[in-house]
């Protein structure tokens, strides 16, 4: 893994689009399947990427939508009582284990980490020494992996989850006792599987440093990921609220 | 969003591949993959076509043994009713015009040297002819494919015991389309970025190609349906399976509860509508692109009002969110809501009328070449309309609840869904051939299919809608024993007949198509004398799509019959045009 000075701040460092209108610079490697010989500049790939991101959190936000409409709609359906046979609820509240609000400390922290991991990278790829860009500041020269603390606490909150999924268990609360439990797992579970993702991309961040790929290829991956994490960790504040108070 | 220009140093992401599995197989060049797309949507359409042919002579001949498949039940009936229609919807309608002509065509239009994410583009072809793969397993597992319709409806999908197929069959066949999703998401994802990132220089988003805006619009449809589809089948795969019961209420089967309770199959409805709408123009647009396209092309002129048709795309794709309850009367909901469901269904007329006059706006006074991308063009504004013109019946809660479980529906959504859009693919394959394969089809086969495909379609389709007047309800699997319904029954003949025929046409299709693969005579680069920019490189197109340089755009790309032109046609990358129109 490689590691990075700490404490870096970046004011959006701009890259050059070439000398005064002339085509920017072709850079080797990257591109999305690695092997190119001629490749677009830093600046376009940076931006296909994210606008590539961008588009690809559409449908994950459209897929939770989905899911919050069907919790909505579920919530205030009535069943019938076979031994009554009157029309009853039978939303049981879950009491949400406080390990969650745990592991949500530990992917905030994360997302935090993950943005110092960002700018770092950012910085590498002007090609300068960091003190010499306007808007970047240098605390001390102490290198601190913070891809690798990312990824740790990455995997930290998703074994936080799969303890909350026990704890649930144990309180005997499973997919499907109650609507509502079925979708404590649903949501939890889809967002571990998309936090996932995120986990395999800091893990090909990792390998792109260790193969010592270029620095530009290396800071498109570390900074679409950063984005998606970020995203990751506001979408599960959402869906904590969500299951904490419209439950 | 910008456009740019990339010039030499961006000709392509990736070198062009020398191996057999690297440039035929796992290819990352998006001309490939377009083919790829193209080929899989032909063999899937074959088994569609057959298994309606199947429908075809059981509604008629019921009680005939067919060879090696014997008796046909009416629980096999069904699975044939659902597996021709996920399959039709699915792997051929959502394939062919957006998978396939999208994917070759778009980054050559707007002068792009490949999308955006070649990776990606490859891994969406081959997750959705997963998708096609894991579909048809569904027929040889224990139970066979299931009979829930191509609607899926809950509870009768949601439960394992609710019938033959209903077990790993029907697994299989939500597993399919959850893998189709995440196939065709790719491709959206691809599709947007490359339209907003790629342009060349000078391709303003009001000089692309109404094909490219219509692709462009697709895709974002896709974009906001298929995860919602996606979400529907997850929750549909744990109610089956972990015993949830988001869409399973308190029902028994055979006298005996089945544990679930309290779920509502309405929500099952409502999230699979609210993506099967959509679905309907995500099949249609591109077809509508393509014919626009090619209506200006063979008439010689500017495509009649151009910015119109930009927005009426936009307005149907808009429209096509908003409308999902109109699928919903039968099962129930409040006369308001079903009410502002109407007024907005018959709403999308208005951009759909707004298309077809400016059709008729570009035919009008042109000098029109009947060549056979032509003729199929023309073909599909007369399947769109005729069509359409019972979408403003069905939109009607108190007619639709008439309509709805009787063959009118079915003829009407395989005229203006079904048909239309196979014909849209039909004028592109004929239109695109040259460039693609570098050969002319055969002209005269061509005709023949073209009046065997359209004279078969209407025998087929239009007396379907009066037998659903006459209340023949569709899904029965057998009704010559139904009294009221025999004066129906030489009816039925005469449109199974009419399907034998009309499947048989395809035929001289296939035919054509692979004999000019090989044998065809040579094309030049630019037969139709088109305007766009994949008739400004060599045919058929070199992998960097532009041979080294990269067109700079100067024109709309529906200059004909310019007033001091050198020629009837401007080039998108000619010099300027100054005196037009």
């Amino acid at each position: 893994m490689a590691s990075f000075s700490t404490t870096a701040t970046v004011d959006d460092p701009r890259i050059s689009l070439g000398d005064g209108g002339v085509l920017p610079p072709v850079r080797a490697g990257g591109g999305d399947d690695g092997s190119s010989p001629r490749l677009p500049d830093y600046t376009t790939r940076l931006r296909r990427a994210r606008l590539g991101l961008l588009v690809a959190l559409t449908p994950v936000i459209m897929l939770f939508v989905s899911f919050s409409s069907a919790y909505v709609v579920r919530q205030g359906l009535p069943t019938l009582d076979p031994r009554t046979n009157q029309l009853v609820l039978d939303w049981i509240p879950v009491t949400l284990p406080k390990l969650l609000l745990i592991n949500t400390g530990v992917l905030i922290l994360s997302s935090l980490f993950m943005e110092l991991a960002r700018r770092q990278v950012k910085v590498q790829v002007t090609g300068v020494a960091p003190e010499t860009v306007p808007g970047v500041s240098i605390g001390d020269q102490v290198r601190i992996p913070w891809l690798a603390m990312t990824l740790l606490l990455g995997l930290v909150f998703l074994f936080g989850q799969w303890t909350a999924w026990r704890q649930l268990g144990a309180n005997g609360f499973y997919v499907a006792t109650t609507p509502s439990s079925s979708f404590v797992y649903l949501l939890t579970g889809t967002h571990a599987v998309h936090l996932m993702g995120g986990v395999l991309a800091l893990f090909v961040a990792g390998i792109a440093a260790l193969w010592r790929r270029s620095v530009a290829t290396r800071s498109i991956v570390v900074d679409v990921t950063a984005w998606y994490w970020h995203f990751m960790a506001g979408l599960w504040i959402y869906i904590l609220c969500l299951l904490e108070f419209a439950g | 969003m910008a456009t740019h220009d990339f010039a030499a140093q961006e000709l392509h992401a990736h070198a062009a591949p020398q191996g057999f599995i690297r440039k035929w197989v796992f290819s990352l060049d998006h001309k490939v993959i377009g083919l790829q797309y193209y080929f899989l949507a032909l063999a899937a359409v074959f088994v569609g076509m057959f298994l309606s042919l199947l429908m075809r002579i059981h509604l008629i001949w019921p009680t005939a043994a067919l060879p090696l498949l014997g008796d046909i039940k009416p629980e096999t009936y069904l699975t044939l009713v659902t597996m021709h229609g996920t399959i039709m919807v699915f792997f051929v309608l959502t394939t062919a015009p957006q998978g396939g002509f999208g994917n070759y065509f778009l980054p050559i239009q707007i002068g792009a040297p490949d999308m955006a994410f070649p990776v990606l583009n490859m891994l969406s072809f081959w997750t959705t002819f997963l998708g096609f793969v894991v579909m048809i397993a569904a027929f040889f597992v224990a139970g066979g494919a299931p009979l829930h319709g191509w609607t899926g409806y809950a509870p009768l999908s949601a439960l394992q015991s609710a019938g033959p197929g209903e077990g790993l069959g029907a697994d299989l066949w939500i597993i399919s389309i959850a893998i189709f999703c995440i196939g065709a998401l790719m491709g959206a994802l691809n599709f947007i970025t490359t339209t907003l990132d790629m342009r060349a220089k000078g391709m303003t988003m009001m000089r692309m190609p109404l094909t490219v805006w219509a692709w462009f619009v697709t895709a974002i449809l896709g974009l906001l349906a298929f995860g919602v589809l996606l979400s529907a089948g997850i929750l549909l795969l744990m109610d089956r399976n972990l015993g949830t019961s988001f869409f399973v209420p308190l029902v028994t089967i055979n006298g005996q509860l089945t544990g679930h309770k309290g779920g509502s199959p309405l929500l099952w409805q409502h999230l699979f509508w609210f993506f099967g709408h959509p679905e309907v123009y995500i099949a249609i647009l591109p077809a509508m692109g393509m014919c626009s396209q090619l209506l200006s092309v063979f008439s010689r002129k500017p495509i009649f009002g151009y910015k119109a048709m930009v927005y009426a795309i936009l307005g149907i794709g808009f429209l096509g969110f908003m409308v999902w309850g109109h699928h919903m009367f039968m099962s129930g909901m409040s006369p308001y809501t079903a009410f502002a469901f109407s007024i907005m269904t018959m709403g999308i007329g208005v951009p759909s009328a707004i298309k077809t006059f400016n059709w008729l706006g570009t035919l009008w006074g042109g000098r029109i070449r009947f060549a056979s991308p032509m003729l199929f063009a023309i073909g599909f504004v007369s399947l769109f309309v005729s069509g359409g013109i019972s979408g403003p019946f069905l939109a009607q809660p108190v007619l639709d609840i008439q309509l709805h479980d009787t063959a009118f529906v079915p003829a009407h959504f395989h005229l203006i869904m079904g048909v239309a859009s196979i014909f849209g693919i039909f004028a592109a394959t004929y239109y695109w051939f040259p460039k693609m394969f570098g050969r002319m089809m055969n002209e005269s086969l061509a005709r023949w299919h073209f009046f065997i495909s359209l004279i078969g379609t209407y025998a087929v389709f239009m007396p379907m809608h009066y037998a659903g007047m006459a209340g023949q309800p569709r899904r029965y699997s057998q009704f010559t024993e139904v009294h009221y319904l025999a004066g129906l029954i030489p009816l039925n003949k005469f449109i199974t007949f009419a399907a034998f025929v009309t499947i048989a046409g395809q035929l001289i299709f296939v035919v054509n198509l692979f004999w000019s693969v090989f044998k065809g005579p040579k094309a030049s680069d630019n037969p139709w004398e088109a305007t766009t920019l994949e008739w400004t490189t060599a045919t058929p197109p070199p992998h960097d799509n532009f041979g080294g340089h990269t067109p700079v755009v100067h024109n709309g790309p529906y200059e004909y019959n310019v007033p001091g032109a050198p020629r009837d046609y401007v080039m998108q990358n000619d010099p300027e045009i100054k005196a037009a129109h």
